[in-house]
């Protein structure tokens, strides 16, 4: 199976990735390969066969807890890893034109 | 000096009984690990940071709680080192990648505040591969890892840093983590224990999440004993992590030492069959031959499915990695590339400046598995193969109580090796993948050496039987006596 270029840009663009020319070429070989092994999966019967959606065994009980306030970060530790901020806001370039 | 080369080769526990003893003080086995640092990590490249000025503090307060007649227990006083995927509060966190350079948490992961509370020394972060996708440690955006039994080959990944900083006796223990291999591979390459927990014994609270399905911290260690002293004190549940289990920790310590008599160990016909370097498939037949020697019955199994464990494994970690990573946009924390005009700009400028080729080609597959019209056919079929991969494990766990068998097809690689053949790489981790898919604990402990080179035993468990997989690890390893140390930083070049 092999991905095309076009499909390669399609993906990134859902991807919120920039890719090179230089990449695009590398991807889509790459990628294809990774893909024809992965059609190992097709010749297995699977009719009725749930799919896995949790990783915890059945039955396996999780420590849910009180449903009460409790302290957490403060807007200043938040923010201080913020790229760009004004007052207690992330600041972002402008979304409308 | 010697006393400090003494000091820093001694297993964990054998410096926690010299704590209690009041033969040393912490901040004496802290001094000497980052001496020991300083003396040979140029060389390795364990290391993305070393905290030395937190640790002496911590060891100081340590000391003086030992004096105080408060020690904590046995990791109080011990010197100890992070994966670097791990959050530490006010200490930087990169998980290997420059989009979060510069990045500094403002909270503490719960593994890391479990060890801090039992008064453990941090000494700094470790290597890995960007965002733990990676069997080499190679895909680290700040420097490679090498192995220090040679150092031209990898340390194994992505927890590479955390297992050469213990054959590098740089630390006495260090956590990892393991999506699909990532603990038990360089555990194997470098000739140390590592546990990969079941999933959902240790918090992921405060663990930069790879696949949130797969990703489970777990301890690694010089012997098996200080790797069940590390998962005392880091397992057990956490208001923190929905999918963290209720059950409490069990004890793994105490029955440690009672053997293997009677112990059913299986033995997949599947694993054996064929691309096992001979020097591998020679150690892991041998350790085999031991157990039965010890007493326990070998039980041929199968594992039908393990063949399409690979192709399951890639599509639902890139799919569920892909969704991870969205969060890396520039907007909260983090790279943001400079000068762009719009939102989206932002994103896609941020990411291809931040993000390293090995994340970028992950987080192309999932967006691809995942996308409209492919969903059924790629990432839905692979968790129906999960499905079969569980099954064949709960059919084998009816007939055995281990698993044992490889870690990898073959010792430590080279360098350069396999980073042109992304495919390649992925098959370093043939053998321990369907161990996360089916969520069950494993375990990688030394058994030889092939060609010079460190070999690991891998041993999985039923879910929740950390204590079974120690206590047999602990029979091979009193068996075999003390591990064979690495020279090769002893050369001096």
């Amino acid at each position: 199976m092999s991905l095309s270029l076009d499909e390669v840009r399609r993906v990134a663009a859902l991807a919120r990735l920039k890719l090179s020319a230089a990449e695009e070429q590398l991807f889509a070989g790459q990628l294809s390969a990774i893909l024809d092994r992965v059609r190992d999966l097709e010749g297995l019967d699977l009719t009725g066969v749930p799919p896995m959606t949790h990783a915890l065994a059945e039955g396996e009980a999780v420590a849910l807890r009180p449903d009460a306030p409790a302290p957490g970060l403060t807007a200043e530790e938040a923010l201080a890893n913020a790229p760009d901020r004004e007052g207690s806001c992330f600041k972002v370039p402008r979304i409308i034109e | 000096m010697s006393g400090a080369v003494e000091l820093t080769g001694l297993s964990l526990q054998a410096a926690s009984a010299r704590l209690a003893a009041g033969a040393v003080s912490s901040r004496q086995l802290t001094e000497a690990c980052l001496g020991r640092i300083a003396a040979t990590d140029d060389r390795v490249g364990a290391f993305l940071a070393v905290t030395g000025e937190g640790a002496l503090a911590a060891a100081a307060a340590s000391d003086a709680r030992r004096a105080a007649g408060k020690a904590l227990g046995p990791l109080d006083g011990i010197p100890l080192a992070l994966k670097d995927l791990f959050l530490t509060r006010g200490v930087a966190t990169t998980a290997g990648s420059r989009i979060l350079e510069g990045f500094i948490p403002p909270y503490d992961g719960t593994a890391v505040a479990r060890l801090k509370a039992a008064g453990a020394v941090l000494l700094g972060k470790l290597n890995l591969d960007e965002f733990a996708m990676g069997s080499s440690n190679e895909h680290s955006a700040f420097k490679p890892c090498r192995n220090p039994w040679d150092l031209s080959r990898t340390p194994g990944g992505s927890s590479g840093g955390s297992a050469a900083a213990l054959a590098a006796r740089q630390c006495y223990g260090t956590l990892g983590t393991d999506t699909g291999g990532s603990i038990r591979l360089p555990a194997s390459f470098c000739g140390v224990v590592g546990l990969k927990p079941t999933y959902g014994r240790v918090s992921r609270s405060g663990v930069i999440a790879f696949a949130s399905s797969l990703d489970q911290p777990g301890p690694l260690g010089r012997t098996t004993w200080d790797v069940a002293a590390l998962l005392a004190a880091i397992a057990g549940p956490d208001p923190r992590d929905l999918t963290c289990a209720a059950r409490p920790a069990d004890d793994y310590l105490s029955g440690l030492e009672a053997g293997v008599r009677g112990l059913r160990v299986g033995v997949p016909r599947e694993w054996f069959g064929g691309g096992l370097e001979p020097g591998v498939e020679a150690r892991v037949r041998e350790a085999l031959a031991t157990y039965q020697r010890l007493g326990a019955t070998l039980v041929e199994i199968s594992l039908p499915h393990s063949k399409y464990g690979i192709a399951a494994y890639y599509l639902i970690a890139t799919a569920e990695a892909s969704a991870n990573l969205a969060r890396y946009d520039g907007v909260r924390f983090g790279r943001r590339a400079p000068g762009v005009r719009g939102l989206k700009e932002l994103y896609a400028e941020s990411r291809e400046q931040g993000l390293g080729a090995e994340p970028k080609r992950r987080i192309m597959l999932g967006t691809y598995a995942l996308s409209a019209g492919y969903y059924q056919a790629y990432y839905l079929r692979a968790q129906q193969v999960r499905t079969l991969i569980r099954r064949d494990f709960d059919a084998a766990f009816t007939e055995c109580d281990v698993v044992a068998g490889p870690v990898a097809p073959s010792a430590a690689f080279k360098l350069g090796e396999k980073t042109g053949d992304p495919l390649q790489m992925y098959l370093a981790d043939v053998f321990t993948i369907t161990c996360n898919l089916a969520a069950l604990p494993g375990l990688s402990v030394p058994c030889g050496l092939a060609g010079g080179l460190p070999v690991g035993l891998q041993l999985l468990g039923r879910p929740f039987d950390e204590a079974t997989l120690l206590r047999a690890a602990r029979a091979l390893e009193r068996e075999l006596g003390p591990a064979p140390e690495p020279t090769a930083l002893e050369e001096r070049p």
